[in-house]
């Protein structure tokens, strides 16, 4: 057993910090860091350079109203490979960062060397960042070595960009599995790259699998960021994804990064949310802030 | 990363947002007595105040020996048609009181951490529900007592002298009152000097709810006034929460009287970490353990024993955690720690800090959240090279102050958390089951809580052993301080 995680205790932490109450100006604060911390998502079988340009546009200009207090750019877009070097060219110079999956996403199961290519191929398209899986068959039959070398591959294919590795928790299914193949990654961390302060994220889900972003599984990667930088001195990036779709329930996710971690994650260098809806609703709540009203959808949905 | 800027550099912290309701307080209460409040025999009156303000709430009465006197005597009264009322009625009353709770239970809430100093987020979240459930629970029992003694007829004790203390002010009143008068009994209840409001505000409700006269009468007061509840010789039975110096004065005048007698007194309990425990949430036990009512809880676990070899890194993320607490008005939303309900707590508590640091302790104190001006404060904090003599590892501090001690081998954790007059609770840390369950038949306490604290729920009996009382409140249990037990006829 690598450390154990009682879930009962971790569900009930999770839960009292979901019981902050953000108000007033730390509200107004808080919706544009998760914003700025966003990676907005588009990963479906339909997605069109079309679509991926879209979603782009919205990402550099994420509120379609000018509010008093600009709201930020989001951190990064986040598409299937074929879609990345649309997404370099409509993105520029922006800032917005372009993301990829990789690795036969979501399910990982074509042969490594498939998957390391696609993660040289998608790093070669233009992409900053790769979102990649491992191999919950091996690790869910115990083969906890070759996640560890599968991981370092990946990272050596992705040279130069920024790795999230996507633990797909709703897979492992209980908080000591998650924990495990959290332990694991930082395992696989070693190389002086890997020691810069958010060179590596663990993420919790594809969004293709339920449940995804828990607040229980989310809390356990935070807990092994932190015993990790205690150890180390590194801060190893977070990313939940998956199921996030309220500006209450993005609070609620800094609240347990501010709580857990401390200020010092605060930053999309450090902690990101993986959706595609949530911006909306973001908005509609700044939106709100600022009016006091509530605006149709019409007003907002863009993408 | 170029995008921004405005928005990560600065830090994130929480708006304050205070709890706007309030509840509707009045200048001046009577005491409750057969079902109407009335002026005390004395006249004399005193202050409750906001201990997070030093600002008078209300002013209370003072019960004497004459309007003790006169609320026995209207609970005697009662006694006999509450106690020949069809059991299934009585539960209808209760039912009708736990839902008029809930529905009250923001303003409840708001006026016991405005008397108390609790943060709303326990008076909200913790103190109000289970006050609804205790009493939606006994209210299950009324009808059903036989099934709780099978074999036996049970019967009403009679008269009932209940007195509470002021660190869960109404939970405690539902905690004495609710199982009493489920089982066909009358009820005087004493409630704490400093934190009357809640139970007169219960009081408002259970003229609401038409109750009948004299079932509940409720008494203001101080120790005199206590004494003088738990002398009356109408009295057929006492129930007492409070301090063990106190609880043994009330032994004396029950044993005088040979009238039956449950005791819930002071405790300090033991928390013990193993280092195959899941430490991150056990760092998280502990601070509910000690900190949870700014450490004003008879079950604390004051004393933390942690293994020996896991110590420093256990010591250094509970620094970090204490470090995160939020102390301060306790009507904040966001409030971890309120106020010390009295100055004169406050006082005890700074006492036996110095004391601890005289005899040798090291103290830490990494909290620094601005305090109010006014009220009474105190950080949360923890002593480390505490030793087993040290006075603050032997006496009940009852505050948020937590002395860290170390083990070596289950066998000398076990030796060292008994080793105390006290027997309340205990928590323990660890992963393995075989070691919860044999360490938790030899620890000697009351409640033994495994992976975690300082949970209560009305169907679990709670109470303690040695000098932290006898009886148990709740659960099956908790019913048989408040009945006679007859043979069935066959």
């Amino acid at each position: 057993m690598s450390h154990p995680v009682d879930s009962v205790m971790l569900a009930q932490r999770a839960a009292e910090l979901a019981k902050r109450s953000i108000k007033t100006s730390s509200k107004a604060h808080g919706l544009r860091l998760a914003v700025s911390m966003l990676d907005l998502t588009t990963l479906e079988g339909a997605d069109t350079p079309g679509r991926v340009r879209a979603l782009c546009a919205r990402a550099i200009q994420p509120c379609p109203v000018a509010l008093k207090a600009p709201v930020p750019m989001v951190a990064a877009a986040c598409v299937y490979p074929r879609l990345v070097p649309v997404a370099r060219t409509a993105l520029g110079d922006s800032g917005v960062l372009v993301a990829s999956v990789a690795t036969a996403f979501p399910s990982g199961q074509s042969s490594l060397e498939l998957r390391l290519r696609e993660t040289a191929a998608a790093v070669v398209a233009g992409a900053d960042e790769i979102d990649m899986v491992i191999s919950r068959g091996l690790f869910l039959s115990g083969r906890y070595k070759d996640v560890v070398d599968e991981i370092r591959m990946v990272r050596d294919a992705a040279s130069g960009a920024h790795l999230k590795v996507i633990l797909e928790t709703g897979e492992l299914e209980t908080a000591d599995n998650i924990r495990r193949a959290a332990d694991l990654v930082l395992k696989a961390a070693v190389s002086d790259a890997d020691l810069e302060h958010g060179a590596i994220f663990l993420k919790t889900s594809t969004g293709k699998v339920s449940p995804a972003a828990t607040p229980s599984s989310v809390l356990v990667l935070l807990e092994a960021a932190r015993a990790h930088y205690r150890a180390t001195g590194v801060r190893l990036g977070i990313k939940p994804a998956g199921g996030i779709r309220t500006a209450k329930q993005a609070l609620h996710m800094l609240v347990m990064v501010r709580e857990t971690l401390g200020q010092a994650w605060l930053t999309p260098k450090l902690f990101r949310i993986g959706a595609s809806s949530l911006l909306d609703d973001l908005v509609r709540q700044l939106l709100r802030m600022e009016d006091g009203r509530y605006t149709s959808m019409d007003e907002v949905a863009l993408t | 990363m170029s995008n921004t800027p405005d928005t990560t550099q600065t830090e994130w912290d929480y708006a304050p947002t205070p709890e706007r309701t309030r509840p509707d307080i009045a200048s001046e209460y009577g005491l409750f007595i057969n079902g109407e409040f009335v002026e005390p025999h004395s006249g004399r009156t005193f202050a409750t105040k906001n201990p997070a303000t030093g600002r008078k709430l209300a002013m209370v009465s003072e019960a004497d020996e004459v309007d003790v006197d006169r609320a026995v005597k209207s609970a005697k009264s009662a006694g006999g048609k509450w106690a020949r009322l069809k059991p299934s009625e009585r539960a209808k009353y209760m039912f009708r009181l736990a839902r008029r709770l809930q529905e009250c239970a923001r303003e409840l809430a708001v006026l016991e951490t405005m008397d108390g100093g609790k943060p709303i987020r326990e008076s909200r979240d913790v103190d109000l529900p289970l006050v609804a459930q205790t009493f939606f629970y006994h209210a299950g029992w009324a009808d059903k007592l036989h099934w709780a003694f099978p074999g036996c007829t049970p019967k009403p004790v009679g008269v009932c002298g209940q007195i509470i203390p002021w660190n869960f002010p109404l939970l405690m009143a539902a905690w004495k009152i609710a199982p009493a008068i489920a089982c066909g009994n009358t009820v005087v209840l004493k409630p704490a000097e400093t934190t009357p409001l809640t139970a007169l505000h219960l009081a408002r409700l259970l003229q609401e709810i038409e109750l009948p006269d004299g079932v509940v009468n409720i008494l203001t007061g101080a120790g005199d006034t206590g004494a003088a509840v738990a002398a009356h010789e109408g009295m057929n039975k006492i129930a007492f929460t409070g301090s063990t110096e106190v609880g043994r004065r009330i032994m004396h005048t029950a044993a005088d009287r040979d009238i039956p007698l449950t005791l819930e007194l002071g405790g300090k309990s033991p928390n013990i970490v193993f280092a195959d425990a899941d430490l991150d949430q056990a760092v998280e036990g502990v601070v509910s353990g000690i900190w949870f009512n700014q450490g004003h809880v008879c079950c604390a676990g004051s004393r933390l024993f942690v293994e020996e070899c896991i110590v420093d890194d256990f010591v250094a993320a509970l620094r970090e955690r204490m470090g995160r607490l939020r102390v301060g008005d306790p009507l904040d939303k966001n409030t971890d720690l309120g106020a010390i309900n009295s100055p004169e707590q406050l006082g005890r508590i700074e006492t036996l800090v110095q004391q601890g640091r005289a005899e040798g302790a090291v103290l830490h104190e990494v909290n620094d959240d601005p305090l109010p001006k006014r009220g009474n404060w105190h950080r949360p904090c923890f002593f480390t090279g505490v030793e087993p003599s040290h006075t603050i590892a032997r006496e009940e501090i009852f505050g948020p102050v937590l002395a860290v001690m170390t083990f070596r081998t289950p066998d000398e954790a076990i030796r060292r958390a008994n080793s105390t007059p006290y027997g309340l609770a205990a928590g323990i840390w660890t992963d393995k089951g075989s070691k919860i369950f044999d360490i938790a038949a030899r620890l000697e306490a009351g409640v033994v809580w495994c992976n975690t604290y300082n949970k209560f729920d009305a169907a679990s009996p709670f109470g303690g052993c040695k000098a932290s009382g006898f009886g148990r409140e709740g659960g099956r249990h908790g019913l048989r301080a408040y009945v006679k037990l007859m043979e069935a006829k066959r």
